[in-house]
């Protein structure tokens, strides 16, 4: 039987694992946040205020929310990240329209409340540091992880214009084809060097991992407590089982 | 099942495991009777409210929903003001002690600034809006009487009201129109529902 | 016309007067001691029997939490998909209320599989017990589709798709699929009218059903006496108090013995609901975080984790005259099946103690192999998991038809008189 159960237990890991495996196409690169650096997350809403807000949502978030758990005042935030005529209950809604985006771009820009728990936040890293220059596209830029994304490079004055590399292949048809193989730096420099702005984007896309789930740190905190609890409910229970078990031969 | 069974300590394990239980079962319940207190969007529904007062003419009224109540606010012109006094002996309750106010709005004007009037438009008998009747004197429709002062007018039971909201003796509704907190920011805008900040 | 007056003892306290009063009006004592206080089970449950009293618990729990996720969420379609986040963000322990509940679904599933390959480890299911096993079959059915419908209320990308798939399955039905689906969706796609009747069956009616059946479960084991890890009978030997040699009362050996299985398994629920309520995607679908989107279908479309090993055999099976109804028919049978055990079983004996090298043999690769399906049935439909389920669909069936074969010509052990360890 205990085989068995080892056996079981291997594959339900493997499950767990085979459910995250990345998908074909750009090789994601490890986003390396740390969400429960509060000074990060000041900077990612800093961040996040100064160059998505305008177009993206983030309205399950309340600034309300963004005080308790950032260690910030009311003052701070209004100085700092809330637009004239937001309240403190208010959420991080965009100025921009769903209607205007959609006339604008094409696509209107997703809410990104919760884009970090549901693509990931390897993604999210990866995505902002992949755009490169693209003439064919009527923003003049592409992306590497989402191509034929209607979004322009709004960090294109932080990390430059990146230049896309190709590769061809030879396929089993005997047909060519070309592919993207990697990006590299481009004649327009940003203001960032690539430590810097990569790590700028690591305190964006950690803002964004808080913003997916306000209470996660709450709630693994509390986790020690309970489960220490239950262990000692469970200390007790067994010394009583074992005990009215003496009457059973 | 010849040995002698302790019963002692099955009594003390048993009681221990019990209390341990019992803690932990209270401990869960927290979560589920704290989920019915006000969410975060209760909250920001029922924060206060910002009313601009700069166009309010003398003797107009404004009124605004705050928590889902109306909240009138009269800007009372000087003659109004004089009139408040003169007929304590009608009300029921002319200091506000059964009332209910803020301590700041526990005067003869149930005001922080005797001209503005702020209250809750919610007649204290059955809840109803009672209307403004500011002018003295007698109505056309009877209603009131050449001695009435001014004030408010309820049209469900006939609950009369003054200009500072304080109810008459002999209607229905028992005490004055609630004052909720309110506090000027400027000169030009009242917060419904927040109190005035501390004096140092 | 004299009052009916309760039999107590002179000077009883007042609790036991009160429990007399009960009892003359409402079968209080009798049921608990017909139940609990002087229900003789065996003596020599094990591991395995844990888990009745524990899906016990996580049903009372997923009541609970549902209820109270029920007082937030809002059954429409533009608004369900925020009403899950406000629980989640502004409601006042929203998020546990939230994690409990699916932690829960996910957590049910596993105990009632456990509990199933209880019954085929020990033969549960055989006569007397053939209706504890039907109303047992019926209960999973039931949960199954209380899963299903619950799954639809998020309005989430996958809960749209996933639902989308499952429904057109019904589709494949010559003649009547087309209108059979419109039938279940009350709609010509899967609409705010979908969402709002499955969340009354999800809510009301598929409880209801569950609490019924959970009931009835309970009442036929009773009426017969449990099951043990010999297979053997405890009533046959009987004290001279007329209760089983081997018996000992529910209460209090095992409602002490389930109380320490439920804090072991409340140790694990509560490390996965505080610190890994996602699983890796399993519990918690990623695609699921994303609004529902008729317009764009999410790179996998897998049923959660608990459908898979059926969703591997609806793939596994061809397309035959242009149908895919052959696949659907096959999941079905694969679920159906499980209603003829008590009778596709002839072995002798019901233990696998007892039993010969073929029924262990085959107990174990079944198991290994529904867990095998379960794992293709989250992948894509590609090499080589579409030919492993192929195998595991062939396995999966020859476990049952065999079985009246197998367990018959399979050799057995005698059987003991009285329990063992």
């Amino acid at each position: 039987m205990t085989s068995l159960s080892r056996f079981a237990a291997a594959v339900v890991l493997s499950f767990a694992a085979a459910a995250n495996a990345a998908t074909e196409g750009w090789p994601l690169q490890e986003a390396g946040t740390d969400v429960s650096n509060l000074a990060s997350l000041q900077r990612g809403a800093r961040n996040f205020v100064n160059y998505c807000l305008g177009c993206h949502s983030a309205k399950y978030m309340r600034f309300s929310q963004l005080a308790e758990d950032l260690a910030l005042t009311e003052d701070d935030l209004q100085a700092n990240l809330m637009f004239t005529g937001t309240r403190i209950y208010d959420p991080m809604v965009s100025a921009m329209s769903a209607e205007q985006g959609r006339q604008w771009f094409g696509n209107a820009p997703p809410d990104l409340s919760l884009i970090a728990r549901s693509r990931g936040p390897d993604y999210v890293f990866t995505f902002l540091r992949s755009f490169y220059e693209d003439a064919s596209r009527p923003t003049g830029v592409n992306n590497a992880v989402l191509p034929g994304t209607a979004m322009p490079h709004v960090l294109a004055p932080l990390q430059g214009l990146q230049r896309p590399r190709f590769e061809t292949t030879t396929g089993a048809d005997g047909k060519e084809t070309q592919h993207l193989a990697g990006l590299d730096p481009g004649a327009l420099a940003g203001d960032m060097p690539a430590a810097a702005f990569d790590s700028f984007v690591r305190d964006t896309v950690a803002f964004l991992e808080y913003i997916s789930e306000p209470h996660k740190a709450k709630r693994q905190a509390l986790g020690v407590w309970v489960v220490l609890f239950l262990l000692m409910f469970t200390a007790f229970a067994w010394f009583l089982y074992k005990e009215y078990w003496k009457d059973v031969k | 099942m010849t040995e002698t069974i302790d019963k002692g300590r099955r009594q003390l394990l048993t009681a221990a495991t019990t209390l341990t239980g019992a803690v932990g079962v209270a401990f869960a319940a927290v979560p589920f009777l704290a989920s019915w207190k006000p969410s975060a969007r209760a909250k920001a529904l029922g924060a206060p409210v910002e009313i601009d007062i700069s166009k309010l003419e003398p003797g107009a009224m404004l009124k605004i929903e705050w928590r889902g109540k109306p909240v009138l606010v009269v800007r009372r012109t000087p003659e109004m003001i004089e009139r408040i006094g003169a007929h304590d002996a009608l009300l029921a309750d002319p200091l506000s002690n059964a009332s209910r106010q803020p301590e700041y709005a526990r005067n003869p004007e149930r005001a922080i600034r005797p001209e503005y009037l702020v209250l809750l438009g919610v007649c204290t008998h059955l809840g109803c809006l009672p209307q403004n009747r500011f002018s003295p004197g007698a109505s056309a429709d009877g209603v009131l009487t050449a001695t009435w002062p001014g004030g408010f007018f309820c049209p469900c039971h006939g609950s009369k009201f003054d200009l500072s909201g304080r109810v008459f003796a002999g209607v229905p509704a028992p005490t004055n129109l609630e004052i909720p907190p309110y506090s000027f920011a400027g000169d030009s805008h009242i917060l419904i529902g927040l109190d005035p900040a501390k004096e140092a | 016309m004299a009052d009916v007056k309760a039999a107590v003892a002179p000077g009883a306290g007042r609790l036991v007067r009160l429990g007399a009063w009960i009892d003359a009006r409402f079968p209080m004592t009798s049921l608990w001691n017909e139940h609990v206080g002087q229900y003789y089970a065996p003596k020599n449950f094990n591991f395995w029997y844990y888990f009745g009293s524990i899906a016990l618990f996580v049903l009372a729990l997923q009541i609970v939490t549902g209820i109270f996720l029920t007082m937030s969420y809002k059954p429409s379609a533009t608004e369900a998909f925020g009403s899950v986040e406000y629980i989640m963000r502004d409601v006042e322990w929203g998020w546990l209320i939230r994690y409990l509940h699916s932690t829960g679904a996910s957590a049910f599933f596993i105990v009632v599989y456990l509990h199933m390959f209880r019954g085929l480890l020990y033969g549960s299911h055989r006569n007397p017990r053939e209706l504890v096993w039907i109303f047992g079959v019926l209960i999973y059915l039931a949960l199954m589709a209380e899963a299903f419908f619950g799954y639809l209320l998020p309005w989430g990308n996958m809960s749209y798709w996933g639902a989308q798939v499952i429904v057109s399955l019904f589709g494949t039905f010559p003649l009547i699929g087309d209108s059979l689906i419109e039938w279940i969706r009350g709609d010509y796609f899967i609409s705010d009218i979908t969402l709002n009747r499955f969340f009354a069956l999800h809510v009301v009616a598929l409880p209801l059903v569950l609490i019924f059946l959970v009931v009835a479960h309970i009442l036929a084991l009773h009426e017969v006496g449990s099951n043990n890890p010999d297979g053997i009978e405890i009533k046959k030997s009987k004290g001279a108090d007329g209760h089983p040699l081997d018996g000992i009362t529910f209460h209090p050996y095992y409602t002490v013995k389930d109380l320490y299985g439920l804090s072991v398994f409340l140790v694990l629920f509560a490390g996965v609901v505080f610190f890994a309520p996602e699983m890796g995607g399993l519990f918690l679908e990623a695609p699921n975080f994303e609004p529902a989107n008729p317009l764009l279908t999410p790179e996998h479309i897998a049923p959660v984790w608990y459908f898979t090993p059926y969703y591997a055999i609806l793939r596994a099976v061809p397309a035959f005259l242009n149908t895919q109804v052959w696949g659907v028919l096959a999941l079905f049978a694969a679920v159906l099946l499980l209603f003829f055990v008590p009778w596709l079983d002839r072995s002798p004996v019901k233990s696998i103690r007892y039993r010969g090298p073929i029924y262990k043999a085959a107990l174990m690769v079944f198991a290994a192999n529904f867990i095998m399906l379960g794992y293709c049935g989250l992948k894509p439909a590609v090499s080589p998991f579409t030919k492993m389920s192929v195998v595991g669909t062939i396995i999966y069936f020859a476990f049952f038809l065999l079985m009246p074969w197998y367990s018959r010509i399979d050799r057995v052990r005698p059987e003991p008189a009285r329990v063992t360890q």
